[in-house]
């Protein structure tokens, strides 16, 4: 795979000084999440509940559905089931044909990003606006997104001044935060009031009472939402919760997780249509109910969307979120995204090195390194690993196999990298590029033993 | 109290001085111990790139070597974890699943098997603790920093216990060292970067020697140090709590 995770790591590390700007502009965030975990005495408690309610959904996800399907329908709005990424494009599609909408708004959500659904639009003649303000950048960039909370958080403010610039005619060369926010807040208002369609995401849909509850900071859901004549939430069938109560569980982990703010700034409910006008519900499967089938894997859709598992990765901060290639990046996607496609996923479970750090700040406990360990073995198994890894693996493992090849092969790695030191350290040896090789001792550990285990070692030491 | 040995197999091969403070520290601190010879590996490195089944005579092996020790010890965090989480011997089961409940890293059998509460060491120096991942968050050997609970940590508090050591405060105490098994080469650019920014934070503090309960990690920075000509030194932990007082 030319575009590996390892290849877009590398050629994102040519740039050391913004590697260390993307890690440390992370590990803030991280940090400010770990101010708001500890001002709760109960986190930990917080988190085995968020876990509990979640394994609850994830056994009884078809009744919830129904619950929630049948709630909605009498609240007045309409329910659409997507079984894949295209039959959600297909509906969304079809709504706004129905509507004759060509120009319209949409807020942040990540499951129209995994459906592809701006490019299908824009193939059938309909112009979407991303009102976040993150994504609105990235989209001027004509990027993906790489972050799922922070979309444009690899992009400087000297690049984002150009892009606005070049897009919405701010003065070359100003930078400053304020005014650009100040000209996308202009140039979003304008769109607002223009839209007559608004797509909104889900962060949690209430069975109980057939709501759906959108968090975000810069009230662009709302704005959009409530000015439009339809209003479409798209959602994947995992972001039920059973009661209005459980609310008071995730919506304090959810920002906190998320920027380390206590809340969001806006946790909108949106429960019915207004006079006049449409909501539609499209919930989608695309690949969920298989990860439900998978028992290793399962826990996985318990998550949030929060991506504090992104900002403690210390490979994710130093290696980008494009570098994941796929739409949630970080160690999340990386046991996500095998599930929808493992021959092009293969290189994300390896693309970690397995410290546990995600499994720690994960709000509903996702067992995120577990599942990474689990899907390598997985994929091996299922042949989406080159042959001459394999060939490495068993050659590798009949050496550690046997006590006798181990002791041949040590002394005789330990004596060829002593004679002849150019033999391992050359190009070919990737540690060698920008390490040293360890010293190569005479004795090994058990040959020291065998000479020495007769005497009191310990008098022989001191 | 026969305490078996094990060594990993890079530290038998490249790091055998970690082995004989090991084995000497324990005889110091009064156990029997024993190596039993024909030890090769814990099967991790096969197992972590999705090989797992590739080390079932690994696993045999390891059983039939410890199943009769009342402990296992070994001076890394990051093997010992992977005999706890994932040792399975068919034919031999039961010794296996004691051996998975036997198996101690050095530092945690130290506090909280043999309860040490001081050691005869003397070590005047400005040491950085590198917290390894596995030991730290898997075998939680030391509160991990994401977690809203009491801190303690079982290698620092050893370390208190040698006169003239000086530990020095991290500005990431837990954070990766970017090693990661075979993901230090297929993911060499990371893993370097990695390893540079652990060694900063702990130069930029002062640390002259960086010590660690997984010779794995250290092993790595020690290439990054020696490649940049870097004054500091990496010990394992065993040779420090080891050092004797002249």
């Amino acid at each position: 795979m030319s575009n590996d995770h390892a290849t877009l790591s590398q050629r994102f590390n040519e740039n050391e000084p913004r590697v260390d700007w993307h890690n440390e502009t992370l590990w803030w965030v991280r940090a400010k999440r770990d101010r708001q975990a500890w001002s709760i005495p109960e986190w930990e408690q917080l988190r085995e509940a968020a876990s509990a309610i979640k394994r609850n959904v994830l056994g009884n996800l078809d009744s919830y559905l129904q619950e929630f399907e049948a709630q909605a329908i009498s609240n007045g709005a309409v329910v659409h089931w997507a079984a894949d990424a295209a039959e959600h494009n297909d509906i969304v599609t079809g709504i706004l044909k129905k509507h004759n909408v060509q120009r319209m708004v949409k807020s942040k959500s990540m499951l129209t990003e995994e459906c592809h659904l701006n490019p299908h639009l824009e193939a059938n003649g309909i112009e979407v606006i991303d009102t976040d303000l993150g994504e609105r950048i990235v989209q001027l960039a004509k990027e993906p997104p790489s972050h799922i909370v922070l979309p444009c958080i690899h992009k400087k403010k000297g690049e984002i001044g150009e892009l606005f610039h070049e897009h919405l005619g701010t003065p070359a060369g100003n930078a400053d935060p304020q005014f650009l926010t100040e000209a996308a807040r202009q140039h979003l208002r304008k769109e607002f009031l223009q839209s007559r369609a608004a797509i909104t995401g889900v962060n949690f849909a209430v069975a109980e009472t057939g709501e759906m509850v959108v968090c975000t900071n810069e009230g662009n859901a709302d704005m959009g939402a409530h000015l439009a004549d339809v209003h479409i939430a798209c959602m994947g069938i995992e972001k039920i919760i059973p009661q209005r109560k459980h609310l008071g569980v995730f919506l304090r982990l959810l920002a906190r997780s998320a920027t380390g703010q206590p809340i969001t700034t806006y946790s909108s409910h949106f429960r019915k249509p207004a006079a006049g006008k449409e909501l539609h519900i499209v919930i989608v499967d695309n690949g969920r109910t298989q990860q439900l089938g998978r028992e290793d894997f399962r826990n996985s859709l318990k998550c949030i969307r929060c991506a504090a598992c992104m900002n403690t990765c210390p490979v994710y901060r130093r290696s980008g979120g494009h570098s994941y290639h796929t739409a949630v990046a970080g160690p999340i996607g990386s046991i996500l995204a095998p599930n929808l496609d493992m021959k092009h996923y293969a290189d994300l479970p390896f693309a970690s090195t397995l410290c546990g750090s995600c499994t720690n700040v994960c709000p509903v406990k996702i067992d995120i390194h577990q599942q990474l360990y689990k899907w390598r073995q997985v994929l091996v198994k299922e042949g989406y690993t080159t042959a001459s890894k394999t060939a490495g693996m068993k050659v590798m493992s009949a050496v550690l196999s046997k006590p006798g090849n181990y002791k041949r092969a040590g002394k005789m790695g330990r004596w060829v990298m002593r004679a002849f030191p150019g033999m391992v350290n050359n190009r070919f040896n990737p540690w060698y590029k920008q390490r040293e090789m360890p010293v190569a001792p005479k004795q090994s550990f058990s040959e020291w033993y065998a000479e020495n285990k007769n005497e009191d070692t310990e008098n022989k030491g001191s | 109290m026969k305490v078996g040995l094990f060594i990993p197999c890079y530290i038998d091969q490249f790091y055998p001085q970690v082995g004989i403070a090991t084995l000497q520290l324990l005889q110091k601190l009064g156990c029997d111990v024993e190596y039993p010879q024909g030890q090769t590996c814990c099967g991790q490195p096969m197992a972590n790139s999705g090989y797992e089944h590739l080390t079932h005579e690994c696993n045999s092996l390891f059983t039939r070597l410890f199943a009769e020790y009342d402990y296992i010890v070994g001076p890394s965090g990051s093997c010992v974890l992977h005999i706890k989480e994932h040792l399975h011997d068919p034919a031999a089961e039961t010794a296996a699943a004691g051996i998975r409940s036997r198996i101690y890293e050095l530092t945690e059998f130290l506090t909280d098997v043999l309860k040490v509460t001081s050691l005869p060491a003397r070590f005047p120096c400005k040491v950085g603790l590198h917290q390894s991942c596995h030991g730290q968050r898997g075998l939680m050997l030391a509160q991990a920093s994401e977690l809203v609970a009491a801190p303690f940590s079982k290698p620092e508090q050893l370390l208190k216990m040698v006169a003239g050591v000086e530990l020095v405060e991290l500005d990431q105490k837990d954070e990766c060292c970017g090693f990661g098994g075979t993901f230090c080469v297929a993911e060499e650019a990371v893993s370097v970067k990695m390893g540079k920014d652990r060694i900063a934070d702990h130069v930029r503090h002062g640390a002259t020697v960086i010590t660690g309960t997984d010779v794995s990690c250290l092993m790595h920075l020690e290439g990054v140090l020696r490649r940049n000509n870097e004054a500091v030194k990496v010990m394992h932990i065993a040779e420090i709590l080891n050092q004797t007082i002249p």
